[in-house]
């Protein structure tokens, strides 16, 4: 039987692992950097860089799997993240609202979240965006496929609010630079 | 649903390992390798405290040091990289071998190939310095594992070819 929709199809097309172990490690290891940094805002920067890195690696993956193809407006590739991207990867959906005039400028609201399965944050972390490393991979991903973006969390349940909400700004096109350099 | 039946993709944990190696080796600490041996080893091992205490909760207590260990070769080890420890070898004084003929972490690293039979050594060597600092976090998981259950010991890696590694336990009495 063909699943209903294309996120899970492309879901169903990668090696999968117990969320548990991803979310224990993901913590520990944000732990690690509150330790060593004693600045949320510092670890915020840490987690964003750490997502732009490995975003610029996951989008090989995800155009070779998640049989997509080319978006032809930013409205498309902001879908496309929500309803295939997270679902590749995390295994749940997002919902795109409250686009700006010119459709530069959308939400993306979590459905669900596996990265905060047993977190609860403490006092002392109250500027802390727990989940930044995602700004980063979208950020990363996106700008591999020639778009600049801006990427900031709105809302942040672990923060008291009532959603994940990212917010995401396309900043520019970036033309592709040719001739390519064969070296270096 | 509970949340263990979860599933994410496997490039996800993938991506974070490989990160926070390269962010503490290459980013943070890369003049001072051992504190940043140290520091992804705590991860590690927070990591395998947490998980032994779930892995462990539907089954009777262990009576022995051996069948710990066994534990780990075995559920712990399918759980968290889908196979188990090929081979197990002990001294019976404490010292516990175990050695993954293909581990995950070390599956997608390369170095270049010897040109002549003299760099061969030098290629062991550098397939050793590439990929061991992807084992600290490994290396963490077990004793984190191990002194949950009520093994305190020390864990050290080797990598003799790629992709196989030992891990080697060291129990303290």
């Amino acid at each position: 039987m063909a699943p209903a929709k294309p996120g899970d199809a492309a879901f169903a097309n990668v090696d999968h692992v117990n969320a548990e172990l991803f979310t224990l490690t993901y913590g520990a290891m944000v732990r690690q950097l509150l330790t060593d940094f004693e600045d949320v805002e510092e670890v915020n920067k840490q987690l964003d860089t750490m997502g732009y890195n490995i975003g610029i690696r996951l989008i090989d993956d995800f155009l070779s799997k998640a049989n997509v193809t080319r978006c032809s407006e930013f409205r498309e590739t902001a879908d496309v993240i929500a309803k295939i991207g997270f679902k590749m990867f995390l295994g749940v959906t997002a919902t795109v609202s409250n686009w700006n005039a010119d459709f530069t400028e959308c939400s993306l609201v979590l459905d669900d979240n596996p990265l905060v399965d047993f977190v609860e944050l403490p006092e002392t972390c109250q500027g802390l965006y727990y989940c930044n490393v995602l700004c980063g991979v979208i950020r990363g991903a996106l700008e591999m496929v020639s778009m600049r973006t801006e990427v900031k969390w709105a809302r942040d349940m672990l923060r008291g609010d009532d959603a994940y909400e990212l917010r995401l700004k396309l900043i520019e096109h970036v033309a592709e630079e040719y001739p390519y350099k064969d070296d270096d | 649903m509970r949340a263990g039946s979860r599933e994410v993709a496997e490039s996800c944990l993938d991506g974070i390992t490989m990160e926070m190696v390269a962010t503490y080796c290459d980013r943070l600490h890369s003049s001072k390798p051992d504190l940043a041996a140290r520091r992804i080893e705590a991860i590690g091992f927070q990591v395998g405290q947490q998980l032994a205490e779930r892995y462990t909760r539907d089954r009777p207590r262990f009576t022995d040091h051996l069948e710990v260990i066994k534990f780990i070769c075995k559920d712990f080890w399918a759980e968290v990289f889908k196979k188990q420890i090929d081979n197990l070898k002990t001294n019976h004084r404490g010292v516990f071998v175990l050695q993954d003929t293909r581990f995950r972490w070390l599956t997608r690293i390369s170095v270049d190939s010897p040109l002549t039979p003299s760099e061969a050594n030098n290629t062991t060597l550098a397939a050793a310095q590439a990929g061991g600092k992807y084992l600290y976090f490994p290396c963490g998981l077990i004793r984190g594992a191990l002194t949950n259950l009520g093994v305190p010991c020390a864990v050290s890696a080797e990598i003799a070819a790629l992709p196989a590694c030992s891990f080697i336990i060291r129990i303290k009495v």
